[in-house]
């Protein structure tokens, strides 16, 4: 064609939602540089799901990756969504887990390693209920552990979006990127409509959702900090920016105080709407791409 | 769920490489192509549906008239279709012998 002007951007740009969760990882790091970590040919399967007749994934959908990015040392840890909604088992949160320690350890040596976590998950696999539950609380545990030494950076793309115990370790992490697409929060929108009806919350009410869930609410009301568009260059680039940003002076889950004076000087006599949150919590520079 | 097992002996030639490819998603399945030790070639298959063991010789009945490598393949299904399950088999062979 000779008016190559005439073609829009999103055209030839590189989607990252549209990669698989190993893909998305690999994009992250300086080329050369990486290696996957109890990969699928290890053939470490879920030991639970074949008994509950589902078949299980080789890598339990959970991806580890180690190298460099922007130069600097980092593990990044993917969960597939398309593999049991990218659910947490044993082995995933046990993969998880021993990834943030194995940080933690060499950044106690003196070699810090930042945490970039790919959540595309509806938090614990039901199928393994207890044993996610538990891996939860030990991934939360060395999020913490690491986020003193390095920066736990997390990426939430869509389309599943993060949900569940994996959206507390989300919201402990250093820095949260988000995509428009993408959507952060406890309860799923089908959770809090079963639990507390239709009238609370309508699942099937894709704008409302977007309203509360995504990722423009999510980065305007201050709760993720950066709203990227859905380019894995772009994407590569804000998580390298972060990484050499190092820890933050306080982390968002260390503001007790401020978020607790936020919640007690909302006006809760009238229903309170996404734009008025997000004037009152206000990212000033958050919420527009 | 069902597991199902294939030989095909006749399947010598020396294969180096591994490859990897899809996900355990709806509709979908995932493949692991391995080098065998031994002589000939061993299909292993994870499926969440019941009952098509025949459907599953058939497409391995066909993919080894023309494959003649010594390899494990490792599947784990999610209810692909036989014409998924052969574009993925051809897919893993792409990426062994590139």
């Amino acid at each position: 064609m000779n008016a190559p002007t005439l073609i829009p951007d999103f055209v030839n740009r590189k989607s990252f939602i549209e990669l698989s969760a190993r893909a998305r990882a690999q994009s992250l790091f300086d080329e050369g540089t990486w290696k996957e970590l109890v990969g699928p040919f290890d053939h470490i399967e879920s030991p639970w799901l074949a008994k509950q007749g589902i078949a299980p994934q080789s890598d339990d959908g959970c991806i580890v990756i180690k190298g460099k990015i922007g130069g600097s040392r980092a593990v990044a840890i993917a969960f597939e969504g398309a593999f049991q909604g990218g659910s947490v088992g044993e082995v995933s949160g046990a993969k998880m887990t021993a990834a943030l320690d194995l940080a933690t350890k060499d950044s106690e040596a003196g070699k810090p390693t930042a945490a970039v976590l790919l959540l595309e998950t509806g938090g614990v696999r039901l199928q393994e209920a207890n044993l996610g539950l538990a891996a939860v609380a030990e991934i939360i545990s060395s999020a913490l552990a690491l986020r003193q030494y390095a920066p736990v950076i997390t990426i939430v793309a869509g389309t599943v979006g993060c949900f569940g115990g994996m959206s507390l370790v989300a919201g402990l992490s250093s820095y949260t990127i988000m995509t428009r697409e993408a959507r952060l929060g406890l309860n799923g929108p089908e959770v809090i409509e079963q639990e507390s009806g239709i009238d609370e919350f309508d699942s099937s009410d894709r704008a409302l959702i977007w309203a509360i869930h995504g990722g423009e609410q999510r980065v305007g009301m201050g709760l993720a900090d950066l709203l990227v568009e859905d380019d894995a260059g772009k994407i590569a680039a804000a998580v390298r920016d972060f990484v050499h940003k190092g820890v933050p002076e306080k982390h968002r889950s260390e503001q007790v105080e401020l978020y607790r004076a936020r919640i007690a000087a909302l006006d809760t006599s009238s229903q309170i709407d996404p734009a008025t949150l997000r004037q009152q919590w206000g990212n000033p520079k958050g919420g527009v791409r | 769920m069902e597991k199902i097992e294939f030989n095909y002996p006749e399947a010598k030639r020396l294969i180096t490489k591994k490859a990897h490819v899809g996900v355990v998603g709806s509709g979908d399945m995932e493949v692991l192509l391995e080098p065998n030790r031994e002589e000939g070639a061993h299909v292993f298959i994870a499926t969440s549906v019941n009952g098509f063991g025949n459907a599953w010789k058939a497409v391995f009945d066909r993919f080894f008239s023309k494959f003649d490598g010594a390899v494990c393949i490792y599947i784990n299904d999610a209810g692909a279709t036989p014409g998924s399950v052969l574009l993925r088999l051809e897919q893993a062979v792409e990426v062994i012998e590139q």
